[in-house]
């Protein structure tokens, strides 16, 4: 239907590849030069009497639209020589691209090899850089990634599963956090000071009840609503949340946030440097990278958990029923399920990982401000697990290593300032991108990395259920 | 004759001004096959929602009794408990299966409940307690007995969405019966088969009422259907009963042939004729 | 009272602005069903692009009527606003359409996400004030030490939005385009087999709503005076709760919906709490859809079996 009517695809004669891609390059770039011209030719910009003025960057126009008429240009004349009638859209054809066996690769071969690679990598990382760079790749890439893999597995119960649209996940997050973060700061000071120490051990439950029982009360609400009016609720309970943490400085110290939360412990031995510290303790040469290692391994445990408990939930009646809610809740209710519980079960198991999430979170920072649970967050955490293809906790791993992985290696890429000059950052480009790459792997396959999805149960053979057939739930 | 499993009483259901069902009252007896017809728009479809609950009447009381004594008054409950705890099943007029599920997927989402306590409401499921592991294993083989009475053992693994029209509609009735209902609603099972098909269904119809003993009430368009598996028939038009009877009784009522035919009454005997009756 | 009536005209004054944002919302999720997450910030991108010609106009070109120069301004900025949203819609959502469910809705966040941060990094992450215009009031009433005032630019914001608000009217109910338009919400598919140009319509209505977008950002130039890269999704959740609020689908609806939403923002504010305000909003937004999904004017959704 798309491209029938389009006036680049539909045309009666058509006249030499080149010439055609010539000419909708042509029409890109004049496309282009309208998008972005006003953008990007111009700037506004304070002067140094602190008056707006405008500047001009003729120059940086004119390479976009050149980029954009080669671009164009190349992926016509590409594309005319694939398939000269111009079939499926866009989307369809790239997908042509991608290899066969690779979703067989993914999902054999691929769990056991990342479960190595996930234990390995701190040791690897400390042998490689010798300590001193380590903290940075442990922390950034490795923690990073993973509370994100988390946050994605535990929303994946809510989205993948149950099939109900969930943009405000990171309020739970919020509520683990803050849960830890208060508790720790103003609670276990003030009745059991001994308890200091194991503050995050004992915490981390409580904020997963805490979580939990915040899931049922803000899902409890929602049941009745489908599809996208579910997101819409659940991305303005998110804010309200946020803006509630913002406002009620006698709770929660609003703007300024909470700082001096107390780190994790190794089960009772703190990571300092006096004598009962842990490198003493140990035997150890102080070092602030045992924390980060621990914290690392910590986070590992607390997203294997995730992924265990939620796979196994899938294989129970309980798990069942959510993906049977995702395909036909009348059907559902038809079979005497009672979806009302089926749902909240599902907000509230979602929601517990987001808050043990949290949790680990606030204790990793040391400081949590409400800044930390924009509804940015929440976007990210839902790209994630649509990327990945929902349901799949393998897809959901590869996206969350590919989409914050990948932005977080442009922190890395200092070199570029030799090319653009020292005033540019590619950090800055992150959510730029970021953005770009869920536009650009939604259109190439819109239902993410690994659609597939396998059956629970099988009489004879386990085969996977292709996702013509999977329904993404009304909810 | 034995005693009514279900007993509608003053059914009425409105819709803003529409008045679907007006003061609709009949009985499905135990261990018949009850047929509820009429023509397009005469409120069956409504009648079977209220029965299972999706609607819920605007007056009226819908009576569930069991075999052992046991009654419920459908009206009030929640559209799950009415399979739950009343243990009345159907299906739907568009299939509903869950079809990105495998047909066997299908029909262990059907038993639930039990499976729901076997697991220990899940905390005995994630600890991997062998009691749960049990519980599956005889819901399999349940799954795997309504499969064979279905013909569709060698499909088991394969997605409900991928089964051929036929097929669907017959693993919607297994799915419906895996919850073991003591009365079986049917939503026109015989929409779009072929007559081979439909043949199948009729067997698949009497052998769940002789060997399980399940009674059911059939909303059918198919007259084949209709007059030679059902014991008792109730024909409805524009919300009211016309007609009750036996099979016999109905077709020669010259008020439901003019009903179904749209004719004036002094046209019926000639219709009657075209029609072989 | 006399608060009372200044509050009224603040909030007339804003809640213009949410319904024409609004209008944009309620078109595209009438006609292909989807919350074009990306308007709010396709408003935000207006009021730059506003910005920028208004700069170029009143500094480069030295335009002397700063009435004319705000008509230029709002012509250019609906025209670059609607090319943005054409090319949006032909990018991100097209090659969806009839896709898995969610994936136009990601498609959006994401490109919500881009707009914002392309902003930033083409015009830079701080606020942007311009020198007041139209700051001429009329003083209403000036009983009991507290004026009720009335200025300019409120007066050229309620006009202008009610003659577009006409425009646009005539537009969708009297014209082959709105009859198209109204087809394809009733029936996309039959609408293709009649003839429609179904991916024509879709994208009008994608312009149609970017216009009334820019002319939102323009009067909320006017209006505010500072523009930024991060003013689109607040004021997009606010008119999308004014859509939702009117009765998703029904564009009188829309301008009803903006038009309380505004009066709402400015009565908790001045009566309640400043701090609060989008609390109320968000509040309302999750109430309305919880107990009132069909809104004020849009038809209830019957679940069927």
């Amino acid at each position: 239907m798309t491209s029938a009517t389009d006036p680049n695809f539909a045309r009666p004669a058509p006249p030499t590849p080149v010439a055609r891609a010539a000419r909708e390059a042509l029409f890109a770039a004049i496309i282009a030069l309208g998008v972005f011209g006003p953008l990007l030719a111009f700037r506004t910009t304070q002067d140094m009497q602190n008056r707006l003025i405008v500047e001009t960057r003729y120059g940086l126009i004119a390479i976009v639209v050149l980029l954009v008429f080669a671009g164009r240009f190349l992926l016509s004349l590409w594309f005319t020589r694939e398939r000269p009638e111009a079939g499926p859209a866009l989307g369809a054809r790239l997908s042509g691209l991608m290899p066969q066996g690779l979703r067989d690769i993914v999902r054999t071969g691929l769990p056991p090899a990342a479960l190595v690679a996930l234990f390995v990598y701190p040791m690897m990382i400390l042998s490689l850089t010798g300590g001193s760079g380590a903290l940075k790749w442990i922390d950034n890439f490795g923690i990073q990634i993973l509370i994100y893999v988390m946050l994605a597995w535990g929303l994946n119960i809510v989205v993948g599963l149950a099939g109900l649209l969930d943009l405000g996940y990171v309020a739970f997050y919020a509520v683990g956090a803050y849960a830890y973060a208060l508790i720790a700061t103003k609670v276990i000071p003030a009745t059991f000071p001994g308890l200091g120490v194991w503050a995050f051990w004992i915490c981390l439950p409580v904020a997963g009840i805490l979580a939990a029982f915040w899931g049922v009360l803000l899902g409890f609400p929602v049941l009745r609503l489908r599809g996208d009016y579910l997101a819409i609720v659940t991305l303005a309970f998110g804010e309200i949340i946020r803006l509630v943490l913002i406002n009620w400085t006698a709770f929660s110290n609003g703007y300024e946030g909470i700082s001096t939360i107390p780190r994790p412990s190794f089960f009772g031995v703190p990571f300092n440097a006096s004598d009962t510290g842990f490198a003493a303790t140990f035997g150890l040469e102080f070092s602030p990278v045992y924390r980060t290692i621990f914290l690392y391994y910590v986070i590992v445990c607390l997203a294997l958990i995730t992924a265990w408990v939620s796979n196994r939930l899938r294989k129970l009646p309980v798990g069942r029923a959510w993906e049977a809610l995702r395909e036909d809740e009348i059907a559902c209710r038809s079979l005497g399920i009672n979806t009302v519980n089926t749902k909240l079960t599902a907000f509230a198991i979602g929601a517990m990982f987001g808050g043990f999430a949290g949790s680990f979170f606030a204790a990793r920072q040391g400081f949590i401000s409400p800044e930390s649970f924009t509804f940015m967050e929440s976007a990210v955490i839902l790209a994630i697990v649509v990327l990945g293809g929902m349901g799949s906790l393998i897809g959901t791993a590869i996206a969350a290593v590919a989409m914050i992985g990948g932005t977080e290696l442009l922190r890395e890429l200092d070199w570029l300032k030799a090319i653009f000059g020292r005033d540019f950052d590619p950090a800055q480009y992150r959510m730029l991108i970021f953005g770009l790459a869920m536009v650009a792997i939604m259109v190439w396959k819109p239902r993410g990395f690994v659609s597939t999805r396998m059956p629970t149960a099988f009489l004879r053979s386990r085969r996977a259920v292709s996702a013509d057939h999977v329904k993404e739930g009304h909810g | 004759m034995s005693e009514a499993i279900l007993t509608v009483e003053h059914l009425t259901m409105r819709f803003g001004g529409l008045l679907a069902v007006n003061d609709l009252s009949f009985e499905a007896r135990r261990g018949d096959i009850t047929a509820v017809i009429g023509p397009n728009g005469a409120g069956k479809t409504t009648v079977f929602n209220c029965i299972t609950g999706f609607y819920k009447p605007t007056q009226g009381r819908i009576t569930m009794r069991h075999a052992d004594g046991r009654t419920h008054l459908l009206e009030r409950l929640a559209d799950f408990r009415i399979a739950q705890e009343a243990k009345v099943a159907r299906t739907f007029q568009n299939i509903r299966l869950f079809s990105g599920m495998t047909v066997l997927e299908n029909l262990l989402v059907a038993q639930h409940n039990p499976l729901m306590s076997a697991s220990g409401w899940s905390i005995g499921g994630i600890l991997g307690l062998p009691a749960y592991g049990r519980a599956e294993r005889r819901a399999i083989e349940k799954a795997a007995y309504w499969l064979d009475k279905c013909g569709l053992t060698d499909r088991a693994d394969d997605p409900a969405g991928d089964l051929p029209y036929g097929p669907q509609r017959a693993l919607e009735i297994a799915r419906a019966m895996c919850t073991e209902p003591e009365l079986l609603c049917l939503d026109e099972p015989a929409a779009g088969l072929n007559p081979r098909e439909s043949l199948v269904l009729n067997d698949l119809l009497r052998f769940i009422r002789k060997e399980h003993g399940t009674s059911l009430l059939l909303i059918e368009h198919d007259m084949s259907v209709v007059m030679e598996i059902s014991d008792h028939v109730v024909v409805l038009d524009y919300g009211i009963k016309i007609s009750d009877g036996t099979p016999p009784e109905v077709r020669e009522d010259p008020k439901v042939i003019a009903a179904y035919l749209g004719v004036d009454d002094s046209e019926v005997e000639k219709v009657e004729a075209e029609v072989g009756l | 009272m006399e608060v009372f009536f200044q509050q009224l005209i603040n909030g007339v004054t804003l809640g213009s602005i949410y319904g024409l944002i609004a209008i944009g919302y309620t078109m595209v999720f009438g006609i292909i069903g989807m919350v074009n997450f990306s308007h709010g910030d396709v408003f935000m991108v207006s009021t730059f692009i506003a910005l920028i010609a208004l700069m170029i106009l009143t500094t480069w070109i030295g335009v002397g009527s700063i009435l004319i120069a705000l008509l230029i301004v709002l012509i250019v900025a609906m025209i670059f606003t609607s090319l943005v949203s054409w090319t949006i819609e032909r990018v991100a959502y097209r090659p969806l359409r009839g896709s898995f469910r969610l994936a136009p809705l990601i498609s959006a966040i994401g490109m919500s996400i881009v707009l914002s941060n392309f902003v930033q990094v083409s015009q830079g992450p701080r606020n942007k004030a311009i020198d007041p215009i139209l700051n001429h009031v009329f003083v209403l009433s000036a009983a009991g030490g507290y004026q009720v005032t009335l200025s300019y630019k409120q007066i050229l914001i309620v006009v202008v939005t009610a003659i577009l608000l006409a425009i646009f009217w005539w537009v969708v109910a009297k014209t082959p385009l709105g009859r198209a338009q109204r087809a394809c919400e009733q029936d996309r598919k039959m609408a293709a087999l009649l003839g429609v140009d179904v991916d024509r319509t879709i994208s009008i209505t994608f312009v149609m709503g970017a216009a009334l977008a820019a002319v939102a950002g323009t009067l909320y130039l006017v209006y505010y005076g500072v523009v930024n890269f991060h003013d689109g999704f607040t004021p997009g959740v606010k008119a999308f709760t004014a859509a939702v609020l009117g009765g998703i689908g029904s564009l009188p609806g829309a301008v009803l919906g903006g038009l309380l939403i505004g009066l709402i923002e400015v009565f908790w504010s001045a009566y309640f709490s400043v701090e609060y305000k989008d609390v109320a909003a968000f509040s309302i937004l999750a109430i309305v859809l919880i107990f009132m999904p069909q809104g004020i004017l849009g038809r209830p959704d019957v679940e069927k079996v």
